[in-house]
């Protein structure tokens, strides 16, 4: 292909016919207050890791919600468990709990890495 | 005389739980570390031993603990367990001297009376026949108190009593029967041979008068070794197991041992030795929200079943209100967050990214302060403690105003061990580097993992209570005492979970009116806000921490003081009186008399190391 100098965007798009969508409900199951998360970006801000690293709780909700397991992952590893986003957090949920159960659940659900 | 029938079953079952316990106690020694075995090899011919034998009999024989819980339960478990010690010991000595020997086997002492068939007429025997008619009595009257128990814990001092499974059930009864069968025994065989003594023959007369006792001993006595055997049958799995594994432990725990953040022989030994009193359950907050099956005793019980869930294991606030009550005296703190590194150890992080960056930088410096990340939540009291170094003229470096990873103790709490070695690695060699010889922490979460897993040698670990009392100490520190009547909080953390109960006092004595209250220091509340429990949600914590405020609004006092940024931060949003912290308190004090005397700007900026003046550059 001729080049012309325009660089090739990653693929984004997101096939939800091949959505999986079992790890967010366990943790919806299993941590039912993460429903009313409303992306505020309190514990964003307020994060311990995110100040050290690009680490962002507000895109991993997002990612969980996507489906997006194998990004999710190398993600939720950052985190330090400090527990300030549970304390800024408007709708009080319990986000430690919430890391806990998407790294223990993960295990199960991880995709094979391509 | 030939050999009864009815002894046989007795000796297979002692026979049975002898080898069982020799066997099960073999293997939980041989699963010790190896410094612990040498430990306790190094030990056995010490002082050591003769104080876990002091030990033995006043808490597993006297029961002093739980005397002091309350004396009709600790009288009820003294009259069964030296009760029957006595009853066996004494019953030997009954035997040795009747028979002249000491080569008898046990069951010719456990069944004694039976094989007298005349009347004792040796003085000796006749005391020590009387002797033992009045233990049986005593052991009999905890009997009856033990049953009553059951059906009104509350008159004993227990709010609630466990829940019992089968195999305790079983054990349960066959114990009650004993006693009562081995004096209906007794009493039958006095009534038949006339060999009884104060209690047991005008009871056994009795008994001849409208019953066929001649007929009725075999049987009777067939019924008390039944119960026997019954009772070591199901011992290994009942909660009657902790009769034998509690003075294991106890040796063990004189010896040094404890429980090392692994799942070993000891933290076996540790869970075996419940004995499922349930006096944890009483003291345990979470009861106030209505959780009833996550205490202590319940996640013991589900470790010896193997079928402990996430559910029960993290909802638990590790306040260690259950650890001082526990008249085993387990650590069941220390035990818990074993099983949750067990539970998670297969979904560590690794932090890769603290390689690089700010996370390695540090100044040199004499003094390091570190507020820790729910101090950055409460900034009040980062201001007040800058202001207070100012004061003193102290020189530092403030080391987590940015950048800076936490100390792992959250991670820790839920069993994040390999994560949190990460961590405390990465701050471990940053404190290292700055040549300080002082760390000056204001959050008791931190505070415990940098004085326990940090293994900063050399380096004086304090908590800012500790240290503002060092510096009111030596004249550092003006003193101004403000009429302000205040009610201590003690953190879990600092308090039962560090041993610091006096220095926040001793300050707060100094700077205000301090009023002392019911449930303070060992017995202090939680406040509801614990790292420890991820599984209760906000208003459960908000219920829990009512609760415990309500406890100290009695005393009406003008604010209350706590020595937490955690504790501070949950008290405050209840919104029902000021909160503050304890490097607040002095500040305001201190700030109250420079106004007085002369006014001035109390926040020196050169007294602060920062970052920006010396270490990116370094980098």
């Amino acid at each position: 292909m001729k080049d012309f100098g325009y660089t090739v965007i990653k693929q984004r798009t997101i096939d939800y016919d091949q959505f999986d969508g079992r790890l967010l409900k366990e943790v919806l199951e299993m941590e039912p207050s993460f429903k009313v998360c409303l992306s505020c970006g309190g514990c964003t801000a307020t994060c311990s890791a995110g100040d050290l690293v690009s680490f962002n709780i507000r895109r991993m909700n997002l990612m969980l919600r996507r489906g997006e397991t194998f990004e999710l992952e190398s993600e939720i590893e950052k985190c330090m468990l400090c527990g300030k986003c549970m304390l800024v957090c408007p709708r009080g949920i319990n986000l430690r709990n919430v890391i806990m159960l998407i790294k223990k659940s993960i295990l199960k659900f991880k995709p094979a890495k391509t | 005389m030939e050999v009864p029938s009815f002894i046989w079953p007795f000796t297979i079952g002692l026979l049975f739980i002898s080898c069982f316990l020799v066997i099960i106690i073999g293997i939980w020694i041989s699963e010790l570390s190896r410094i612990d075995k040498s430990r306790m090899i190094h030990s056995i011919f010490t002082r050591k031993s003769l104080m876990a034998i002091r030990e033995i009999f006043m808490e597993s024989l006297l029961h002093r603990k739980i005397f002091r819980k309350n004396p009709l339960l600790g009288y009820m478990h003294m009259s069964l367990a030296f009760g029957w010690f006595l009853l066996i010991v004494v019953g030997h000595i009954d035997a040795y001297n009747h028979f002249h020997t000491l080569s008898i086997p046990a069951y010719k002492a456990i069944f004694f009376r039976y094989f007298i068939t005349e009347p004792v007429s040796s003085f000796s025997g006749k005391i020590l026949a009387a002797t033992m008619d009045l233990l049986l009595v005593f052991v009999l009257s905890g009997v009856i108190l033990a049953f009553y128990k059951r059906l009104n814990s509350k008159s004993f001092g227990m709010a609630k009593t466990t829940k019992l499974k089968v195999g305790d059930r079983i054990a349960l009864v066959s114990l009650w029967l004993i006693f009562p069968l081995r004096f209906f025994s007794e009493s039958i065989t006095a009534g038949t041979h006339h060999n009884g003594s104060i209690i047991s023959q005008p009871i056994g007369n009795i008994l001849a008068s409208f019953l066929p006792v001649q007929s009725l001993e075999t049987p009777i006595w067939w019924a008390y070794s039944g119960s026997l055997t019954i009772f070591f049958l199901a011992l290994p799995v009942s909660r009657y197991m902790h009769i034998p594994i509690e003075v294991v432990l106890i040796f063990l725990r004189n010896y040094g041992i404890k429980v090392h953040k692994r799942i070993d022989g000891y933290s076996r030994i540790q869970v075996y030795s419940c004995s499922r009193c349930g006096i944890c359950l009483d003291s345990c907050q979470m009861t106030h929200v209505d959780i009833k099956d996550t205490q202590s005793v319940y996640m013991l019980k589900h470790i010896r079943n193997k079928n402990l869930t996430d559910e029960k294991l993290f909802n638990c606030l590790l306040c260690g209100r259950c650890q001082p009550d526990c008249p085993v005296g387990l650590e069941l703190n220390e035990l818990r967050i074993t099983q949750r590194i067990e539970s998670t150890k297969e979904y560590n992080s690794s932090y890769e990214y603290l390689r690089n960056g700010n996370a390695l930088i540090s100044p040199k410096t004499e003094i390091i302060y570190f507020a820790g990340c729910m101090t950055h939540l409460t900034p009040s009291i980062i201001k007040a403690m800058k202001e207070i170094f100012a004061v003193a003229g102290v020189k530092y470096w403030f080391m987590d105003s940015e950048k800076t990873a936490c100390c792992g103790r959250p991670l820790m709490l839920v069993g994040q061990l390999e994560a949190a070695k990460k961590l405390i690695e990465n701050n471990r060699e940053r404190i290292l580097k700055s040549g300080a010889k002082k760390l000056i922490v204001s959050c008791p979460i931190c505070y415990k993992v940098f004085k326990e897993d940090y293994a900063l040698y050399g380096i004086t670990v304090q908590h800012h209570s500790e240290y503002l009392l060092d510096l009111m100490a030596s004249n550092r520190l003006p003193i101004n005492k403000m009429p302000m009547k205040v009610i201590y909080h003690d953190p879990c953390e600092l308090g039962r979970g560090s041993g610091i109960y006096h220095q926040p006092r001793l300050l707060l004595d100094e700077y205000s009116e301090l009023i002392s209250t019911k449930s303070e220091k060992e017995t202090a509340f939680c406040c509801g806000g614990s790292l420890a429990n991820i599984k209760i949600d906000m208003t459960a914590r908000n219920q829990i921490r009512d609760k415990a405020l309500d406890n100290y609004l009695r005393y009406n006092p003008d604010s209350l003081v706590t020595a937490c940024p955690l504790c501070k931060k949950t008290f405050t949003k209840s919104h029902k009186l000021p909160i503050f912290d304890i490097s607040e308190i002095i500040h305001m004090a201190i700030k109250h008399k420079e106004e007085i005397t002369e006014p001035k700007s109390l926040l020196k900026e050169e007294y602060i190391i920062n970052l920006d003046s010396i270490g990116r550059k370094a980098h």
